[in-house]
């Protein structure tokens, strides 16, 4: 058990990652014993995370270092910096490294039955497991470089996997799309971190953050990356791939690609609180993050209402709610040099965005999930030929109203938790922000009235007389989220005081983050 | 002055790179901005490593001998066979376009809008 507690951060990046190219051998002998054996994988991975997590929560950051006989003495003796490759594992590469391996797994076991009668599901899981690997990479990597790395390996995978069924022309049209943008993306962050190396001879975050001067060129390379992880994470100017990946992607496919653009969003965090922290001029910055965020929420959800699409309208909706937490961190950045500003809202502000970052990633998988199911009975996405499914998907119904009632924030779903504390707080900040989050609440509500109502409502349709409720994996997928979307709903202070509270002061304390890696100097 | 040509050059190629995404209508087209921009940046990454001083790992350094920072070179190697990955997936990817939509212009394999 400590072998695991000790070498949990490699082993939760390296397991997922020969286990993808193990799975391909494994469906060879058999598909069956290939799906049994990504689920223990993903479960495995699932238990590292908590068991990581549990060691980050009771005793601080983890540090983990490659290629060296003590994995934890980040400066080994001789070294006065961190000349290794390093994984930093925080609160806040913890939070969302239990995002990340609950939905992975969900997405696993929903796929056993939704992907069933589909060919090259070898492939399929390899790149599934694959997307988990860059995933997690990126969330603990503790130097630049190795983020390049991750967000190509997850861009390559995931657009692998958008343009998975390429017997129609879109998907592939839509993978196109994401791959240019995301390439182009990935080769400025490199060109941001050759800038960083440049002129401070290091790539660790940690070291680049203790010698960050704010120069001319450490502003570009900020606006390189806040650009680029913008656009991965679907805020408003740069969001044209968002819809299209997201609609013409498998179900759960969507659901992950919700989490692999909040770890872009993460990262974007991660850069801007760690690596310039209080250099940066945090009222400007913190403005453009704000800005970002309100037009994500306005567009999104405008652009959402005139959808008959159904997973492009909920695409639209995931870009809208992207724009919540963008607000929430970007009043908790504005704010970050005022230290009783901070105590009294931003911090506040900061958990309420990271708390909708868990409760997005869970209610927003589950709404692709049940827009998926649909799919499965029907063979459409269009909501005009919908209707009366509720009589023969009970199931289902409920989970769709469960996802539709959280994300429009009504208590006592979890959406509501995380949405009020971001209300709250914005509104010590600047009311008028705080107004117009919630009339898009009431849009996103709307929004979701009409699905409802056109998928599910009405009299029995003739075609689908013969619909039956989706097979048992996938409504045990469906059911895991629902049931966390209800114990995160019911119980938010604890959810907030366990796992968001760390995460949101990781963020804020970049002092204890250099400290812990370079030592007391 | 001309120990600042290399660094021109990679921002022209880069720039050449993002002109080619932004104005080429041929799918094929924007791959190669694509690969340009990447040939920019690589070149960018291995110029930093000619300057002044010694080289951190070699330690038994012969005095007076000019030597290259060996980590910008392992970060292009790098990101050279990352490109390799990436620019094979998008020609894939512009093969399945041509195969169902006929055309490589990118006004008219436009289905997905709205």
């Amino acid at each position: 058990m400590n072998f695991l507690i000790l070498h949990a951060p490699i082993l939760i990046i390296a397991i997922p990652l020969l286990a993808a190219f193990a799975t391909l051998l494994i469906s060879k002998i058999s598909p069956k014993l290939r799906n049994i054996f990504v689920i223990t994988v993903l479960s495995f991975v699932l238990f590292l995370v908590l068991l990581l997590a549990h060691q980050v929560y009771t005793s601080g950051m983890q540090v983990y270092v490659l290629g060296s006989n003590q994995t934890t003495v980040a400066t080994p003796s001789g070294y006065s910096i961190p000349v290794r490759i390093m994984l930093t594992v925080d609160g806040a590469s913890i939070f969302m490294a239990i995002i990340t391996a609950i939905v992975s797994l969900v997405g696993a076991i929903y796929s056993l039955s939704f992907m069933k009668k589909y060919s090259g599901l070898d492939k399929y899981y390899t790149l599934l497991l694959l997307m988990s690997v860059g995933m997690f990479g990126m969330e603990f990597t503790g130097d630049m470089f190795n983020l390049f790395v991750f967000l190509e390996i997850l861009s390559i995978s995931s657009c692998a996997l958008v343009a998975f069924w390429t017997h129609k022309g879109e998907p592939s049209e839509a993978a196109f799309k994401y791959m240019v943008l995301s390439c182009i993306g990935a080769l400025f962050v490199l060109f941001a971190t050759a800038l960083f190396y440049g002129q401070y001879n290091a790539l660790n975050i940690a070291m680049i953050a203790s010698r960050m001067k704010y120069s001319l060129l450490d502003k570009i390379a900020l606006g390189l990356l806040v650009a680029v992880f913008a656009m991965k994470c679907g805020a408003v100017p740069m969001h044209m791939w968002t819809p299209d990946a997201y609609s013409k992607a498998p179900a759960p496919i969507t659901a992950m690609l919700v989490v692999a653009s909040q770890a872009s969003l993460y990262a974007l965090f991660r850069g801007v609180f760690t690596l310039y922290n209080v250099t940066l001029n945090c009222l400007t910055v913190g403005w453009i993050i704000i800005i970002l965020g309100v037009l994500s929420m306005f567009i999104g959800v405008t652009m959402a209402l005139p959808q008959h699409d159904v997973k492009r309208l909920m695409a639209y909706h995931a870009i809208s709610q992207t724009g919540y937490m963008l607000l929430g961190i970007g009043v908790g950045l504005a704010v970050l040099g005022d230290t009783n500003a901070l105590n009294s809202y931003g911090l506040m502000a900061m958990k309420g965005g990271l708390f909708h970052i868990i409760n997005h990633a869970m209610y927003k998988g589950l709404l692709f999930l049940t827009a998926g199911a649909i799919f499965y009975v029907t063979g459409t996405r269009d909501l005009n030929k919908m209707g009366g499914l509720a009589h023969k998907m009970p199931l289902t119904a409920i989970f769709f109203m469960i996802g539709a009632l959280s994300i429009a924030g009504m208590p006592p779903f979890n959406g509501f938790a995380s949405k009020i504390m971001i209300y709250e707080s914005v509104y010590k900040f600047n009311p008028v922000l705080s107004i117009l989050a919630m009339v898009v609440s009431i849009l996103t509500l709307a929004s979701f009235v009409k699905v409802f109502h056109s998928a599910f409502m009405g009299p029995q349709l003739p075609e689908y007389k013969n619909v039956k409720e989706v097979p048992k994996s996938m409504l045990i997928g469906m059911g895991i989220l629902s049931f966390m979307i209800i114990l995160f709903g019911v119980f938010p202070d604890i959810v907030v005081n366990t796992i968001v509270a760390p995460a949101a002061n990781a963020l804020v304390n970049q002092g204890s983050y250099i400290t812990k890696i370079l030592g007391g100097a | 002055m001309i120990y600042n040509f290399p660094f021109i050059a990679a921002v022209i190629l880069i720039g050449l790179g993002v002109y080619a995404c932004m104005f080429k209508r041929n799918l094929i087209k924007i791959v190669i901005g694509i690969s340009l921009i990447e040939s920019g940046v690589n070149l960018f990454l291995i110029t930093l490593g000619y300057r002044k001083g010694v080289a951190p790992i070699y330690t038994n350094a012969p005095s007076g001998a000019s030597m290259v920072l060996p980590t910008p070179q392992a970060l292009t190697l790098t990101s050279i066979v990352i490109g390799v990955a990436t620019t094979a997936l998008m020609l894939s990817f512009v093969m399945t376009i041509y195969k169902h939509y006929k055309t490589l212009d990118a006004r008219k394999a436009r289905r997905l809008k709205g």
